[in-house]
């Protein structure tokens, strides 16, 4: 953002890289393992593709917006 | 923000939820905590951050007027995304079905199109820090004080409820502690914009809309996949609507329109008159041009064409809001089940609460729940397991359509996203309230009307305090709503009454080059005393809705788009009346206030995929397809 020396996307990289490790983390360790959550559509394994988006997204935020890029 | 909150959350049944001994909905495992727990790190390190860059009075209610059109934008739309917004408008698309969509659309977008091209111009160039301050140059401190002590009185209050709202959401989808809930959230707001000030709210503010689309969006891409696609739950949708949709043709819960031509033709029992002028006029004008609120996060943009932007960026993503809200309402129709797979039918708050459950499963007093029962859409299969007890016999209402569809599909780490997402709509609507409070009551009560010479840092010093002194009022309201239920109508009803004779004052004192001091003061203050007049009226003698609403087939939600109209019209009337018969101030001190008296600065000419009338036009037709597309 303009004027500040980290940027609100940083932030919001900060946040969704931390979400997605943990979030995609869980879905490997449900896919690996096949202890399926007691939700509908576990099968579908939505923890690790949501996941790996909620990270994906977050380190695009993250590198484009690092502190100090100029 | 509470005033767009739909009557079925306005109606001031939720404190009655808190006598329920029910279960939670959900249960949050470790991963879930984690989650919620790196949220609340996340805005108190951005309040620590931002404190160095809240110094002077400009850059702690301004926020330095540096923001991008993008985060300008997203935070504007997202100080309207709280989380009663959310869990309202979803259950009213399962009460109503599309028809609520028009909150989003034909209540917004017009609106909003309009303060990015006509109004944000009027807005910025004569430099002013809030709505009261636009009043104070253009008629003068009487109208601004009026507009002023309203604001403020309404934001705390506001504040109060949204966060005694939030506790009983948290209560019953969680089973968290009241006070728990009051006190975390309300030390968290208070650190984070105490600290940054609006730049902070803002920051968090487009935090939150991140949030909510990635901890929301995943529900409706999974309950379409259950559904089998659009045609199958609209075909589902037609099969349950047969058994309750009381006259109404069960197709209606997907016209937008079509059905509007008369009160009992449409579940909502609206007129398309009072959606057009009461809710796309009146109450969006007022919401989306006047109230501080809002205006506030465009006001902060670096330039006039942020400014103008940002509003029209804002749109894009109002116009795409009812699929993670209006959609998860109407997938709830059809996917929600009992443990026994039968269909879970969601009734009103009033409902729930007239069926409590006692702590051995039984209905606490059964003639009571068969009364309130009786009156509900709630088939007879679903009654009699009610009164028959067990572990399917307990209610829920339409707003928890969207808590019961995330606990659905959201397992561990998703469930805890989804519940952030919420957590986050609250605190930031809180600290919206906040925010705009302090800057209120800093400038146009504090500054205007208590001590004018201080110095820069004393205001900012006044600013940090009025923070904490709004979050300590706004304590007290919600423990006030929470021991003296009948209030939460009232303190809801604040805002239609305010919005309607200011949007009146505003856009006369802004196009009218004629309009007076003395109407734009006695305008607003009969407006507003007419306004409360007519939600007086109807709370004490509830037969007065038919003359309001200007039918007695019309339903509570059309009673607060008709009483915006009138009061609306009664404001334009005396400020035109009183105008014509008092001084005029003279063209020359109008410039920067007034259509026609102001030369606007001429702008950088940029690319015309930069143009905010390209973009403005875009929106437009986008908006009148979708509406097209949904007759």
């Amino acid at each position: 953002m303009h004027g500040s020396k980290i940027s609100i996307w940083f932030f919001i990289g900060v946040l969704l890289v931390s979400y997605g490790v943990l979030i995609t983390g869980y879905g490997l360790y449900e896919f690996a393992t096949g202890t399926l959550a007691n939700v509908q559509l576990a099968e579908v394994h939505a923890p690790l593709w949501w996941g790996a988006t909620l990270l994906a997204l977050g380190m695009f935020y993250l590198i484009k917006f690092r502190p100090g890029k100029a | 923000m509470l005033g767009l909150v739909p009557s079925a959350l306005a109606a001031g049944h939720l404190p009655a939820l808190l006598a329920l001994s029910s279960e939670p909905l959900a249960h949050l495992r470790p991963l879930d905590i984690a989650v919620i727990v790196i949220y609340f790190a996340m805005v108190i390190w951005i309040g620590f951050y931002l404190k160095g860059q809240s110094n002077t009075s400009e850059e702690f209610f301004m926020a330095g007027r540096e923001m991008t059109a993008w985060i300008a934008g997203l935070s504007f739309v997202s100080a309207n995304l709280g989380s009663l917004e959310l869990m309202g408008w979803a259950g009213s698309a399962y009460q109503y079905g599309i028809l609520a969509t028009h909150w989003y659309w034909v209540g917004a977008i017009p609106a909003m199109v309009f303060l990015g091209l006509v109004m944000m111009p009027f807005y910025y160039v004569c430099k002013t820090h809030s709505v009261p301050g636009y009043l104070d140059l253009r008629y003068g401190r009487g109208a601004s004080s009026v507009a002023a002590v309203s604001f403020a009185i309404e934001m705390v209050l506001m504040s109060g409820v949204n966060m005694f709202a939030m506790a009983v959401v948290m209560k019953v989808v969680l089973g968290w502690d009241i006070t728990f809930s009051i006190f975390v959230s309300s030390v968290a707001v208070a650190l984070y914009v105490g600290l940054g000030g609006l730049r902070s709210a803002i920051f968090n503010e487009v935090l939150q809309f991140v949030l909510i689309w990635g901890g929301a969006l995943l529900v409706p891409i999974l309950g379409l996949v259950q559904a089998g696609g659009v045609d199958q739950l609209k075909a589902k949708i037609m099969h349950n609507m047969q058994s309750m949709t009381g006259g109404v043709a069960g197709d209606s819960y997907f016209h937008l329109w079509r059905d509007l031509g008369t009160f009992h033709s449409n579940p909502m029992g609206v007129h398309w008159s009072g959606i057009v002028f009461g809710l796309g006029f009146v109450i969006s004008f007022g919401y989306w041009t006047t109230d501080f609120l809002v205006v506030q996060r465009v006001l902060a943009a670096h330039n006039l064409r942020a400014a103008r932007m940002a509003p029209i960026i804002a749109s894009f993503f109002k116009m795409a809001t009812p699929f993670i809200v209006i959609l998860p309402g109407l997938l709830g129709l059809v996917l929600l089940q009992n443990g026994d797979g039968s269909r879970r039918e969601l009734v009103g708050e009033d409902v729930v609460a007239a069926c409590s459950m006692t702590s051995a499963g039984t209905v606490a007093n059964v003639s009571v729940c068969q009364a309130a029962m009786a009156k509900s859409p709630l088939s007879a299969a679903a009654q009699q397991k009610v009164l028959a007890g067990g572990p399917d016999a307990e209610l829920h209402s339409y707003n928890q359509a969207l808590p019961l569809m995330m606990v659905r599909y959201l397992g561990p780490g998703l469930l805890g996203l989804g519940i952030t997402a919420l957590i986050a709509g609250f605190m930031s609507g809180m600290a919206g309230n906040v925010s705009a409070f302090s800057t209120v009551w800093t400038y146009d009560i504090y500054k205007a009307l208590i001590n004018k010479k201080g110095s820069d840092s004393h205001y900012v010093l006044v600013g940090r305090l009025s923070i904490m002194v709004g979050v300590a009022v706004s304590i007290g309201a919600a423990y006030l709503v929470m021991h003296a239920h009948g209030i939460m109508d009232y303190v809801q009803a604040l805002f239609s009454i305010f919005i309607a004779p200011l949007l009146a004052a505003i856009l006369f004192g802004m196009f009218w080059k004629r309009a007076t001091k003395w109407a734009g003061f006695i305008g607003l203050l009969t407006g507003i005393v007419f306004s409360a007049s007519l939600f007086m009226w109807v709370k004490l003698t509830p037969s007065a809705l038919a003359a309001v609403a200007l039918s007695p087939d019309a339903k509570p939600m059309a009673e607060n788009v008709f009483r915006a109209l009138w009061a609306f019209i009664f404001s334009a009337i005396v400020i035109v009346l009183v105008s014509l018969v008092t001084k005029a101030r003279p063209v020359a001190e109008l410039d920067g206030l007034v259509y026609g008296a102001t030369k606007l600065p001429k702008e950088d000419p940029v690319p015309w995929y930069k143009s905010e009338y390209t973009w403005a036009i875009i929106v437009v037709v986008l908006f009148a397809a979708l509406n097209v597309i949904f007759w």
